[in-house]
């Protein structure tokens, strides 16, 4: 073989290292290691961890909840928007999780202003639609990037981050308001739970609906006051879902509004005025209530980018932050399950 | 009998095709794990249609090799690179299928539903267990790491070859044409 001279050996080699270089830099650069102020799921979902540390094993946020099981029956109506098969009239199993706003799981039920619903349809086709709705009608900022500065303004020792945060994002007036003047209940089964989201549609024409989703409590609301809903003791919710569940179904109906030209899609903390077309596409029928240690909605990731065909994310930049850092919660508690044991494995556990 | 110098068209064509997809798919990967943004959810539905496109291409070209083979080694390069060539090549391959059945397996162990670009749905291939996700996402995050640096190592090899060996391994597979100098080893 030829022996090039040293010089152009040298600059060979030089070149091969600056290939590798370049090549390992544009691999670190991708993953965010120059770029501490890049919002990553982790940084996002850290900043939801209280002072002392998050709840290992469990869900990073809406850590207090339990399971349930049931179904959805539609009633045709919403085929004319979608071609998923879950609007196709018929009944379709549920997985689902009744939760509020809290990292700690053992928080008390009047400690937070907002509840949730997690929800999984699965349909004989294969496809599976899961979604994650709150109690409020609007979300309270109208960005990702938004959401964090609210988590750090929270969490900050500064007396006026709340009040600069408030400046910089005015949209947060309304949820306070929200906050302050609407009513509480005592029952899961009382609320409302609303997608917030937008989504689009897609029907068999192939055509796009941009809309937003809310299941309407078919129970009837007795509203009460924070002060008596505190009395009630600080697990009330989850007992209380559970009887009530055990002596009869409990119902909701999936209302589907659609949006007119020129609502916002992208931004959640707006909410669309109230007579915009909406549509009942059918009932949730909750009639099982378990424990989430041992329950089916305890290793289910309730990720609202997960869609059926004939569902897809809009512009609204929401889901997809959600969906990351819902996936980093959910790689985070499933690698901790050692600190929140299954009860059978408690058992084995203290066997000698 | 004569051994060719090169890979065949077919060979050489599965490899920078499965370059681009590797390469690609390494970045998509990594870039995914660490964002928030709306390209968070195209991105993913490419990462796994990318991995079962790689899938599928690996296996076809372990199938292709076992028929057409490989060119010769040259006769000069010492018996430790030979080992190490050997080696890196198993291992890339073996990373090329382990991969792609990691998130397979990983996505069912999740209890996730796994949709490719398109809407199109691939089954389970495992039931839902949080311990086999956690074991499984592990080895598919590390195992990505150790991937990217065989892939590296890989460049720098074939340049060293180009470069500075000059001994014909790189246009093997690069397709110029074969040095008169090459020296095979049987």
């Amino acid at each position: 073989m030829a022996q090039p001279s040293p010089g152009p050996k040298l600059a060979s080699l030089a070149l091969i290292a600056a290939v590798i270089a370049a090549g390992a830099g544009a691999f670190a650069y991708t993953a965010g290691w120059f770029s501490p102020d890049r919002l990553t799921p982790a940084r996002l979902v850290q900043a939801i961890a209280p002072a002392g540390g998050p709840a290992l094993g469990h869900r990073r946020n809406h850590a207090k909840g339990i399971c349930f099981t049931g179904a959805f029956e539609a009633n045709g109506n919403g085929a004319e928007l979608s071609k998923a098969q879950v609007f196709v009239s018929g009944t379709y199993p549920v997985v689902g999780r009744f939760n509020f706003s809290t990292p700690d799981p053992n928080a008390a039920d009047a400690t937070s202003r907002v509840r949730g619903m997690g929800l999984q349809i699965t349909t004989p086709d294969g496809q599976v639609w899961r979604s994650a709705m709150i109690s409020p009608p609007f979300f309270p900022v109208a960005t990702p990037e938004a959401f964090y500065a609210l988590l750090q303004a929270s969490a900050s020792k500064a007396p006026d981050a709340m009040k600069s945060f408030a400046a910089a994002h005015p949209e947060i007036a309304a949820f306070g308001a929200w906050a302050a003047s609407a009513p509480w209940t005592a029952s899961y089964a009382e609320d409302t739970y609303n997608g917030l989201n937008a989504f689009l549609f897609i029907d068999k024409s192939g055509a796009a609906h941009a809309v937003r989703w809310s299941l309407r409590p078919q129970a009837a609301v007795a509203p009460i006051d924070h002060d008596a809903l505190a009395k009630l003791g600080p697990d009330h919710l989850e007992q209380e879902i559970a009887e009530r569940v055990g002596q009869a179904p409990q119902k909701w109906t999936l209302v589907v509004m659609l949006a007119n030209p020129g609502d916002p899609t992208a931004d959640p903390s707006k909410a669309w005025p109230a007579d915009r077309k909406s549509v009942e596409a059918g009932t949730l029928v909750v009639d099982k209530v378990e424990a989430e240690r041992d329950g089916p909605c305890r290793d289910i990731n309730f990720d609202p980018t997960i869609l059926p065909d004939g569902i897809t994310v809009s512009d609204d930049p929401f889901p997809a932050a959600r969906s990351a850092a819902y996936r980093h919660s959910f790689n985070l508690r499933t690698a901790e399950e050692k600190n929140y044991p299954r009860s059978d494995a408690a058992q084995q556990g203290t066997q000698p | 009998m004569t051994r060719s110098t090169r890979f065949t068209l077919l060979q050489r064509l599965l490899h920078w095709l499965m370059a681009i997809c590797i390469l690609a798919m390494l970045f998509i990967g990594v870039g995914m794990v660490s964002t928030v943004m709306p390209k968070y959810v195209p991105l993913l539905a490419t990462h796994k249609t990318l991995g079962l496109a790689i899938l599928v291409l690996a296996l076809i070209r372990i199938a292709v090799r076992l028929r057409s083979g490989t060119p010769p080694l040259p006769r000069d390069l010492p018996p430790p690179m030979q080992l190490a060539a050997k080696l890196s090549h198993y291992a890339l391959y073996a990373l090329m299928i382990a991969m792609p059945l990691l998130g397979w397996g990983m996505q069912s162990a999740g209890a996730y539903p796994v949709v490719l670009l398109g809407g199109f749905h691939l089954p389970a291939i495992l039931p839902p267990d949080a311990g086999i996700y956690t074991l499984l996402k592990t080895a598919h995050v590390y195992l990505a790491f150790a991937f990217f640096a065989l892939v590296l190592l890989h460049i720098a090899a074939g340049l060293f070859h180009a470069l500075i060996r000059r001994d014909g391994v790189f246009e093997s597979m690069a397709g110029g044409t074969p040095r008169n100098e090459t020296a095979p080893a049987k």
